[in-house]
């Protein structure tokens, strides 16, 4: 059984093999390159996401800008890029919901919501099919699928200079730079992450909540596992689920999750399974979804059982700590008490955040660059966001100069976070994605609950995981 | 159900004892299931009158007092709700009468008339109805495309004029309701064939066609996927896209309030066209008899 | 009608001009993807993020591919115990219901409320029901309170990592969003009983057992088909209630996976060959059971 197996996969290997042979791989000069450049990222023989041919796009520095098209097509899941550029985009002048100009140029927002992977079945179809998108949004699980492929415009190709884009966050870049190390799409947001910690538990159990103190209890995982063992002595979970901790030993692995088509796991996320599983078995963290009513539980004062959450800002400013009607922190949660504090933790991560790329359909370019120019590079506007929408904004010094002033956030009990973000987000280090990262990340902390549950052993769980890996991801082998 | 009961023989010999207790599992039993379907319309009124913070609060039984400040907040959002309303109905309508009368109408077709290739084309109906509609979605889209029909509801409605399910049912109910000689009666008096179909069939049919109308209905209804792969313009978008919209919303702007409401605004209409339709279902043994 | 067959013959071209709209629509509509998906499952055709692999003909490889993988026969078992687990209550009590509801000498009062109230839950989308469900059995949720309060458990119960918890409660959901629909179905198929036939049997001394074994059930016979067959073809491609509920995975260890949701996963890479493959089985499998079902059942097209 076995060996027929063996034979299927290897006869299976050929054919991908040979398909990638056919596929015309002309750039895989280029593409070895690009794999260099990642420290070893793409395999080679993987057939290359960036290479079925269609003429006239090109991606050469010099590219004239293709203008003047009919509508500026902009395809996104949500609201939120279009009140951005309603906001913060002077040319704009919003005409209805979906539908605006700039200048004489007429705007059109088709909006598919993500749910059922709705907006990138719709997304992949209609670039597929050329029509005529301008611009789109991505977000960073997925990023790189779109930005390997041809249909993704490079910035240079915008008449963008990397100068002009100097200040943003390195690792901003990182998400959407292809394997050849081309830059293909922009954000206005940084989403780094700190630990936010609860100031009661911190002062019954560590002595004090002061942020120093606390970082050092935390400041690396082995410490961090030591203090969650002081926290279940004392009545409380140390975080809320394994997969709070996922995003973190995640976004600080060596390796990328393929090597040569071979599905490969990092050791960091390897220390991930074993650290979890100790500490669900001791009692010290449980295995719920993010999102469920049991993970959330620990943001209430009814509860006040969890330790620490990991976040960016938009998550303690909203989901920890949910508005009510008058757009002030509901009572009952810890944020309205300002029970929070907040400290670097072992590692840094990033959670969210919207890139916009240009599409190779794209007749508008000179609009498409002028948007991102104004809401990613303009220090002014995106100073205006800081200030309107409570974004942390993708711009190094703009952002260092509000760490230094006066700002506190009442739900961290009067503490100025931002420092911390500023702190942790220049070590972060994405150079590792590949486009597999959402399959592979899905697929591994679903496979992982099932062990960490006593529903599967470990060998079980990673089987389970590279088949599910393999179903949705054909060309891959483990 | 062990109390003593003084036990009488009513003329037909049963035990007039035994109905009384029948009775009684009868409404205990209907009673329970009636609370069990029900229950579940009191927890989405429940969650729609809760604002979003309280929602996060975690679960009570008990109502609050934001389902109009809810609903003000959904009006308030750039989703273009009663416009999607309206997409829905004519959707969900328009397929259920496609359905219902050409499904009925190719079932008449196969039940009445003696033709070369008519239990082939009975039976292919039959194993059709057992492929898998997720596959061929892919090719669908295609075909759509090639139609130049994105962005319409036309790939939406028109294909439910041949729904197998339909067909089947309206085929086992012909053949358990439609006597041949009906048929033969109305072509005696001189009615063409189609208006036989339209005038003296439809009628005799009709619970079935209720019934298949509203489960295509509730069908087209609720559904998400092809609608969200077709539908892009906001003028044109059905109530689960919008809903699916609101939930993902970004972070700043998720309102579990406003989504719970578009929930029950949503189930509103399909209960009034079900309690509505129902009527032809449940009038009842006694008031059904067979007609003709 | 034999006697009249020349005359009724003249009026069967009728059938052919009847059969047109169905025929046509249901040819453009679903018979053209129906053959592009038995052929696309013998070729390779799939997505590498947005870069087309193939076709390639590789002949019967993916149906090759496909059995070596002994998980396909896991995602079987699955479907058909979460459908059993529905299927059972839901004929039961429809029957049960249906026996009531004809009984006139049991005269239940407010019946037209009865029947109508248990189609209710048919109308809330699966992905409502989901939400509700993950809000009363969370572990800080009222049915883990009830239990800790009855001292039946010392600590919380997780529903969603119990294998048998997870499958009953799939089962569940699909028995409340469709015993109505059972049970209508059966109703209206009552309504074409002629209600001579009780006072006829009534007269012969028959009880109400008698009544529903002798008279209900066996002119209810196309009906009951109907619902078997179609609720067996629902059954082996359940998946918007397993999918919601639990985002896809089929969890606790792939549990609660069933084909459709199998065939879904192929579909993330638009893998119409290895999708093919698996809708082609899907196919044989459910005509399979069906014609089981038919044969059992005695059902046949009646003769000319």
């Amino acid at each position: 059984m076995k060996k027929r197996l063996l034979a299927l996969t290897m006869a299976m290997i050929m054919v991908a093999g040979t398909m990638a042979a056919c596929g015309g791989n002309t750039d895989q000069p280029a593409d070895n390159q690009g794999a260099a450049n990642q420290g070893g990222g793409e395999d080679p023989g993987t057939p290359d996401p960036g290479v079925e041919p269609d003429p006239g796009v090109e991606p050469a520095p010099e590219v004239e800008l293709v203008t003047g098209g009919d509508t500026l097509t902009i395809y996104c899941w949500n609201d939120e890029f279009k009140s951005r550029v309603t906001d913060h985009y002077a040319d704009y002048t919003a005409v209805d919901a979906t539908h605006g100009t700039i200048g004489d140029t007429p705007v059109e927002w088709i909006i598919t919501p993500n749910e059922g992977n709705g907006y990138q079945n719709k997304l992949d179809e209609d670039l597929l099919n050329g029509v005529g998108i301008d611009l789109f949004l991505i977000e960073a699980d997925y990023a790189l699928k779109y930005v390997d492929a041809e249909y993704t415009l490079p910035i240079s190709a915008l008449g963008i200079e990397p100068s002009e884009y100097a200040d943003q966050y390195q690792y901003t870049k990182d998400i959407v730079t292809d394997s050849n190390g081309v830059l293909k799409g922009l954000s206005w947001q940084g989403c780094p992450c700190v630990m936010f910690y609860n100031r009661s538990i911190a002062t019954e159990v560590l002595g004090s909540d002061d942020p120093d103190t606390v970082q050092a209890a935390v400041k690396d995982w082995d410490t961090f596992n030591e203090t969650a063992a002081q926290m279940v002595d004392a009545g409380y979970y140390m975080t809320s689920s394994v997969a709070d901790t996922y995003r973190v030993y995640q976004n600080n692995v060596t390796t990328p999750w393929v090597v040569d088509g071979k599905i490969n796991i990092d050791a960091n996320l390897e220390k991930w399974v074993e650290d979890s599983m100790a500490m669900v078995e001791a009692k010290e963290t449980r295995t719920h979804d993010l999102w469920s009513d049991d993970w959330s539980a620990g943001f209430m004062t009814a509860n006040n059982n969890v330790f620490c959450y990991f976040g960016p800002a938009w998550f303690i400013n909203y989901s920890m700590t949910p508005r009510d009607d008058d757009g002030n922190p509901q009572a009952g949660t810890i944020g309205a008490i300002g029970g929070w504090g907040a400290c670097v933790g072992p590692q840094s991560c990033y959670w969210g955040g919207t890139w916009i790329c240009a599409a190779s359909t794209c007749d508008n370019m000179d609009l498409v660059a002028d948007i991102m120019r104004e809401l990613t590079m303009n220090p002014d506007v995106m100073t205006e966001i800081v200030e309107a929408d409570d974004d942390f904004v993708n711009n190094q010094p703009a952002m260092e100069a509000m760490a230094k002033t006066d700002y506190t956030s009442d739900i961290l009990g009067g503490q100025n976070p931002l420092p911390l973000y500023c702190e942790g987000v220049l070590t972060l280090d994405l150079s590792n994605l590949t486009a597999y990262d959402q399959a592979c990340n899905e697929e591994f902390q679903k496979a992982m609950k099932d062990y960490f549950d006593g529903n599967a052993t470990y060998e079980e769980a990673l089987e389970r995981f590279y088949n599910a890996v393999q179903t949705k991801h054909p060309e891959l082998t483990y | 159900m062990a109390q003593n009961m003084q036990i009488t023989y009513d003329i037909k010999g049963e035990n007039t004892g035994t109905i009384k207790r029948r009775r009684i599992v009868a409404y205990i039993v209907l009673a329970f299931l009636s609370l069990l379907c029900l229950f579940w319309f009191y927890l989405l009124f429940v969650n729609a009158t809760k604002s979003h913070a309280e929602l996060s609060l975690g679960f009570t039984a008990v109502p609050s007092t934001h389902l109009f400040t809810n609903w003000k907040q959904l009006m308030k959002m750039p989703l273009k709700v009663l416009p999607g309303l309206a997409n829905s109905i004519f959707v969900a309508a328009l397929s259920a009468i496609c359905a219902t009368y050409f499904s009925a109408m190719t079932a008449y077709a196969i039940h009445v008339y003696r033709f070369a290739g008519r239990k082939a084309i009975a039976t292919f109906i039959l194993a059709v109805m057992m492929i898998p509609t997720q596959v061929t979605a892919l090719g669908f889209l295609e075909l759509i495309r090639k139609f130049n029909m994105m962005d319409t509801f036309w790939p939406l409605i028109i294909p439910s004029v041949a729904a197998p399910a339909t067909f089947f049912y309206m085929k086992q109910y012909l053949d358990s309701a439609l006597p041949l000689e009906i048929v033969e009666a109305a072509r005696i008096d001189g009615s063409g064939e189609f208006r036989t179909y339209n005038t003296i069939i439809m009628p005799i049919v009709k619970p079935a066609i209720a019934v298949q109308a509203i489960f295509t209905f509730v069908a087209s209804w609720n559904n998400y996927f092809t609608p969200a792969l077709i539908l892009s313009n906001e003028n044109r978008k059905t109530l689960p896209i919008l809903i699916a919209q609101l939930r993902s919303m970004d972070w700043s702007h998720l309102d579990m309030g406003a989504v719970y409401v578009m929930i029950a605004f949503s189930i509103f209409p399909v209960v009034v066209v079900y309690l509505c339709l129902s009527k032809y279902i449940v009038g009842g043994i006694a008031a059904g008899s067979v007609k003709g | 009608m034999k006697s009249k067959k020349s005359k009724v013959v003249a009026f069967n071209k009728w059938g052919y001009i009847f059969l047109i709209p169905f025929v046509v629509v249901y040819s453009i509509f679903q018979l053209i993807p129906l053959f592009t998906t038995i052929y696309n499952s013998f070729f390779e055709n799939y997505r590498s993020g947005l870069t087309v692999i193939g076709p390639t003909f590789i002949g019967i490889d993916n149906f090759g591919k496909l059995f070596s993988d002994k998980n396909i026969w896991i995602y079987f078992g699955n479907t058909m115990l979460m459908w059993i687990i529905g299927f059972l209550p839901q004929i039961l009590i429809s029957l049960l219901l249906g026996a009531w509801f004809s009984d006139n000498r049991l005269r239940l009062k407010a019946s037209g409320f009865f029947k109508t109230v248990i189609y209710l839950p048919n109308l809330i989308m699966a992905s409502a029901f989901s939400l509700l469900f993950f809000a009363l059995l969370s572990d800080g949720g009222p049915i883990n309170s009830i239990l800790i309060a009855l001292h039946l458990r010392t600590e919380p119960f997780h529903f969603f990592s119990s294998i048998t918890a997870s499958r009953v409660i799939v089962g569940f959901i699909n028995f409340l969003m469709w015993f109505g629909n059972t049970t209508i179905l059966l109703m209206a198929g009552m309504l074409g009983i002629d209600t001579s036939l009780y006072e006829a049997a009534e007269v012969d001394g028959a009880n109400s057992r008698q009544k529903f074994f002798r008279v209900t059930l066996p002119l209810l016979r196309p009906i009951l088909i109907y619902v078997v067959i179609t609720s067996l073809i629902g059954g082996l491609q359940m998946f918007d209630v397993p999918q919601i509920l639990t985002k896809g995975a089929g969890s606790p260890a792939g549990s609660t996976m069933t084909l459709i949701m199998h065939l879904n996963q192929h579909l993330y890479s638009k893998n119409l060959g290895m999708g093919g493959a698996l809708s082609v089985v899907l196919f044989v499998l459910t005509g399979i059971l069906s014609i089981i079902v038919f044969k059992m059942s005695g059902f046949k097209l009646e003769d000319d």
